[in-house]
């Protein structure tokens, strides 16, 4: 095996080396009627050459944005992303290294940390921001977690805006330590109604998504307002990260956390992870935070230099105390969305947030002009929002005989809306794909 | 900064680049990206969208070139140690070698450019290889049924303690604690709690494993399960496994299995033939996925029957009958735990995981275990007579030793584990388990060869001389690296999280 270094010559003298005859004997303490006394019932291994013959089998056997033009979003976004941040993030000194507890040969890894932990305070407004959490999803019940700790409060307001997956997970993360989840509703136009109902001194939170899920752009600050009149904290949840580039932060509106998935900043798709989960706070919160912090430090010779720290919160050092459980995180995303920043920039990546507003509003303006198709929602959008179609299923299926993944029926998440799709353009897809769609959509002939 | 040609030419000695923070290398004007060309009308985000809804300049973000962003994580990657670099005996972590075809797998476009939502007849190769992996998994575990979605092994944790809570709660039953040895892994006892239970702590006896009786003292109807590490933490195999499940199970409680040391075990001994319920697996341990410096990790959790109808949403269904041939998501489990991942779990991870499977076989799974564990007990029986083993017994896939005979030198683990890095090694994990104090857990993996693995132990021995001839040397150590220790007091005392311009005035 070709992984495997030892020779049986190695073996043996190994073997010699500490007292044993043969390999069984390793497991002595295995009693063996406990042992598999068989082999393991799977197939048998294959060639490098082999192996590649199939996988790429199964992968063609899958769409993507190398078969067909994608205007799924919903959490997952796909973007261009720069050849540098394949190439830089395969470095084996990155890809092989785990977590940096050895900060004397780990300062690659760690500056990188310490250099997103900046830039997202720079995106969403906010003092502090950690070294990630698994996805958007577990970020935000993160987020309710920590609030409820801050406040000491049990009762979470969920705007139903939020991604259905994420109130999912908050749903299942939740389950167990008596907490209340309470649902603010959506007013006709696609933005959370006003708060006051929902909201009040038992509130740990309110947690509300940006652009929320149907696309709206939401009112960060008078959801901050309608938070802070009761002592509750508010959460934003980002699960397009493009998007900071172009609103105003919501930490500048009033949010106390900021939360989020991060997977457009030069992650791939791969199908829904591994992504990027961001976590971002005021100073005061600080010690309620999540997951890992790098800080800036000097070495003994007064050298800058940067260390894990605040790792009293964590789950190595306080076990059952511990602000949350996780460990292992996504940091080979982070490095891809640092480097995907750097290379964007304080120019970049408000030209590219642009251009997605601008494809979005093309497409809205070709609907909104076809009689066969409807904007149902009024509410301002980024890069995602709904359309109202005759028929779901027949309109995705003309979709697809043209190459098109045309956006998700939205049936199972809002059936209030009647027929209709979510549907995100990004800088990916072409005027004349945005066109295809469209007609597809319409069921125009072509 | 001596060396005066470290400020002429701003990269440190030679080749060896010091590298400022990129907002240090920023320079107004430089780009780093391009734009297609707008093929819509081009929109004023300003006058399109609500007053006060559009952000001024994003403070702080870099303007860099391509070259500058190339070099600068170039040069910053030159600061790490790496598997690829060398043997990295980080106990616990299984750091063994990524394959490269792996790598290059999950980055086929039907895996790496294909989105979650898109139709189930438009991912079946992502389906069948999901439902591939839960099989092999499933065998190599001795469970019957496997889900992929938990994002990390500790996210897995939460998954079966959540499974474990259904499980009582759909009997009527309102259990309270979870047991967890006091050699687990944070993971074990802060999973617990977060999923609302009361953690009670097992000590470890005198000879490092559990005893039937501990946890018969403890184990009552109140009592959900136990959470068991098996190799335990302290690389020793369990060997009371099987009565102690007993034990739990005739109470009605049900057990957890932290499978982070399943290296030790492949097609030796599966967890559910031992009387493990429910069990994380770590993709990155045992089954090669990269590190990533910190992740991503991938913790599939495989169960027994009777927790299968608590599987989290949506779980890979192979169609049958009428419906057809294929896979679906089927989210119709109505007593599921719920959703634990945005989508389906780290989906990159199982490709990889899958495709080291297929590279080795059950023949080279076994040999991985057997290979582990033989190198576990050679590093044990070389440095045995220059540093204290605290439980001296065969162990399996790793080894703890301790510095209690470097007592009377001052020299102290940490020393050993910096001074390590100067003969050009990653340091074992250090101070776990908790139990034992100042401990060195050593995890070489089946990677390393005899001669690699003699020349850590030289290393090691030298060391130990070393504490005794020049211990002054060993605790200002590491000397050949670009930082020397790092002041931890300071970073934490007054925390500077990023980096503001302001301050630099
Ligand atoms: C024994 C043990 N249990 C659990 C974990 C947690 O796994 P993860 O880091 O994948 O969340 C780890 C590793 O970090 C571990 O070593």
């Amino acid at each position: 095996m070709r992984y495997i270094p030892h020779t049986e010559n190695e073996i043996q003298r190994m073997l010699d080396a500490v007292g044993l005859s043969q390999l069984d004997e390793l497991f002595d303490a295995i009693p063996q009627k406990q042992r598999l006394a068989r082999p393991l019932d799977l197939r048998r291994a294959v060639s490098e050459q082999e192996l590649w013959g199939e996988l790429k089998t199964l992968a063609a056997r899958n769409a993507s944005t190398e078969t067909h033009d994608c205007f799924l979003g919903a959490g997952v976004y796909p973007h261009f992303t720069p050849a540098v941040v394949d190439a830089l993030t395969s470095r084996s000194e990155f890809t092989t290294a785990y977590t940096p507890y050895q900060p004397e040969i780990s300062q690659g890894t760690l500056q990188t940390i310490f250099e997103w932990q900046t830039m997202i305070c720079g995106l969403t407004g906010c003092d502090v921001a950690n070294a990630s959490m698994y996805d958007g999803a577990s970020a935000s019940a993160e987020a309710a977690l920590m609030a409820m700790r801050a406040t000491r409060r049990s009762k979470v307001v969920v705007a139903a805006g939020l991604h259905p997956h994420y109130r999912d997970v908050l749903r299942t993360y939740l389950n167990g330590l008596r907490a209340e989840i309470v649902e603010a509703p959506l007013a006709d136009d696609g933005r959370t109604a006003p708060l006051a109902e929902q909201v009040d001194g038992a509130t740990a939170c309110v947690i509300l998504q940006q652009p929320n899920f149907l696309g709206a752009i939401e009112d960060v600050r008078a959801a901050a307002e309608a938070a802070s009149a009761c002592g509750a904290k508010l959460a934003v949840t980002v699960t397009e990260a493009l998007s900071l580039a172009l609103l105003t932060p919501p930490g500048e509106l009033g949010a106390d956390i900021v939360c989020g998935e991060a997977q457009s900043f030069g992650v791939p798709m791969s199908l829904g992870g591994p992504h990027l989960g961001f976590m971002a706070t005021r100073q005061k919160l600080l010690r309620q935070l999540p997951g890992r912090l790098v800080g800036e430090t000097v070495d003994t010779e007064g050298r800058r230099g940067y260390v894990l720290t605040l790792a009293t919160r964590e789950q190595h050092i306080r076990r059952e105390k511990a602000t949350s459980n996780i460990c292992t995180n996504q940091g080979l995303c982070l490095l891809m969305a640092t480097i995907y920043l750097c290379l964007h920039g304080r120019r970049g990546l408000r030209a590219l947030a642009e251009l997605n507003l601008a494809k979005a509003e093309y497409a809205k303006a070709r609907v909104r002009e076809n009689p066969a198709l409807s904007l149902p929602l009024e509410a301002p959008t980024f890069n995602e929002f709904v359309v109202g179609v005759p028929d779901v299923a027949a309109a995705l299926e003309r979709a697809r005989a043209d190459r098109l993944l045309g956006g998700l029926d939205l049936a199972p998440y809002a059936p209030d809306l009647g027929p209709a799709l979510l549907v995100c353009t990004t800088e990916l897809v072409s005027r004349e794909a945005i066109d295809r769609l469209v007609a597809a959509l319409a069921g125009d002939a072509s | 900064m001596s060396d005066p040609r470290a400020r002429i030419g701003n990269t440190g000695t030679g080749f060896s680049y010091e590298e400022p923070l990129v907002f240090e290398l920023s320079r107004p004007g430089r780009i780093g990206y391009s734009l297609p060309a707008y093929d819509v009308p081009p929109v004023d985000a300003v006058q399109m969208l609500p007053d006060g809804s559009v952000r001024d300049d994003i403070e702080g973000m870099p303007e860099v070139s391509e070259v500058d962003v190339v070099r600068h994580f170039t040069r910053m990657s030159t600061w790490n140690a790496s598997v690829d670099l060398g043997l990295y005996p980080l106990g616990s972590c299984t750091m063994k070698y990524n394959p490269k075809i792996n790598e290059r797998a999950a980055r086929l476009g039907g895996f790496a450019d294909a989105h979650p939502l898109q139709p189930a007849s438009e991912q079946q190769g992502f389906l069948e290889l999901c439902h591939r992996l839960e099989n092999e998994l499933a065998e190599i575990c001795g469970m019957d049924r496997v889900t992929l979605q938990p994002a990390a092994g500790a996210q897995g944790e939460l998954a079966g303690i959540m499974m474990i809570r259904a499980y009582h709660e759909h009997r009527g039953e309102l259990r309270s604690k979870i047991l967890v040895p006091d050699s687990a892994h944070g993971t074990n006892p802060a999973s617990a709690a977060l999923n609302g239970y009361e953690v009670v702590a097992i000590p470890s006896d005198e000879d490092g494993i559990l005893h039937p009786e501990a946890i018969e003292a403890v184990m009552s109807e109140d009592v959900a399960g136990l959470m068991i590490t098996n190799p335990s933490t302290l690389g020793l195999f369990e060997e009371h496994v099987v009565r102690i499940c007993e034990i739990v199970h005739a109470k009605g409680g049900l057990v957890y299995g932290d499978g982070a040391n399943l290296n030790a075990l492949l097609g030796i001994a599966r967890p559910g033939d031992l009387g493990i319920d429910v069990m994380h697996i770590n993709l990155h341990k045992t089954f090669s996925t990269p590190h990533g410096g910190g992740g991503p990790g991938s913790g599939p959790v495989g169960v027994k029957n009777v927790l299968a109808p608590y599987l989290p949403t949506p779980v890979v269904r192979e169609l049958a009958g009428a419906e057809g041939a294929g896979f679906v998501l089927d989210y119709d489990l109505p007593q599921s735990i719920g959703r634990l991942h945005a989508n389906f779990g780290n989906a990159g991870m199982f490709v990889r995981a899958h495709a080291y499977i297929r590279s080795l076989g059950p023949d080279g799974l076994k040999r991985c275990a057997e290979m582990a564990v033989l190198n576990a007990n050679y590093l044990l029986a070389r440095l045995r007579t220059a540093y204290h083993v605290p439980f001296d017994r065969a162990v399996m896939h790793e080894c703890v030793l301790t510095d209690r005979s470097l007592q009377d030198t001052g020299v102290t683990t940490l020393d050993v584990a910096k001074r390590l890095i100067d003969y050009g090694y990653h340091p074992p994990t250090i101070y776990f388990p908790l139990i034992v104090h100042g401990a060195i857990m050593i995890e070489p993996t089946e990677s390393e060869s005899l001669d690699g693995l003699d020349r850590f132990a030289d290393a090691m021995l030298a060391i130990a001389q070393e504490a005794r001839e020049d211990a002054d040397t060993v605790r200002t150590a590491p000397h050949h690296t670009r930082r020397s220790r790092l002041d931890e007091t300071r970073a934490a005392r007054k925390p500077i999280l990023r980096w503001q311009p302001a301050a630099r005035d």
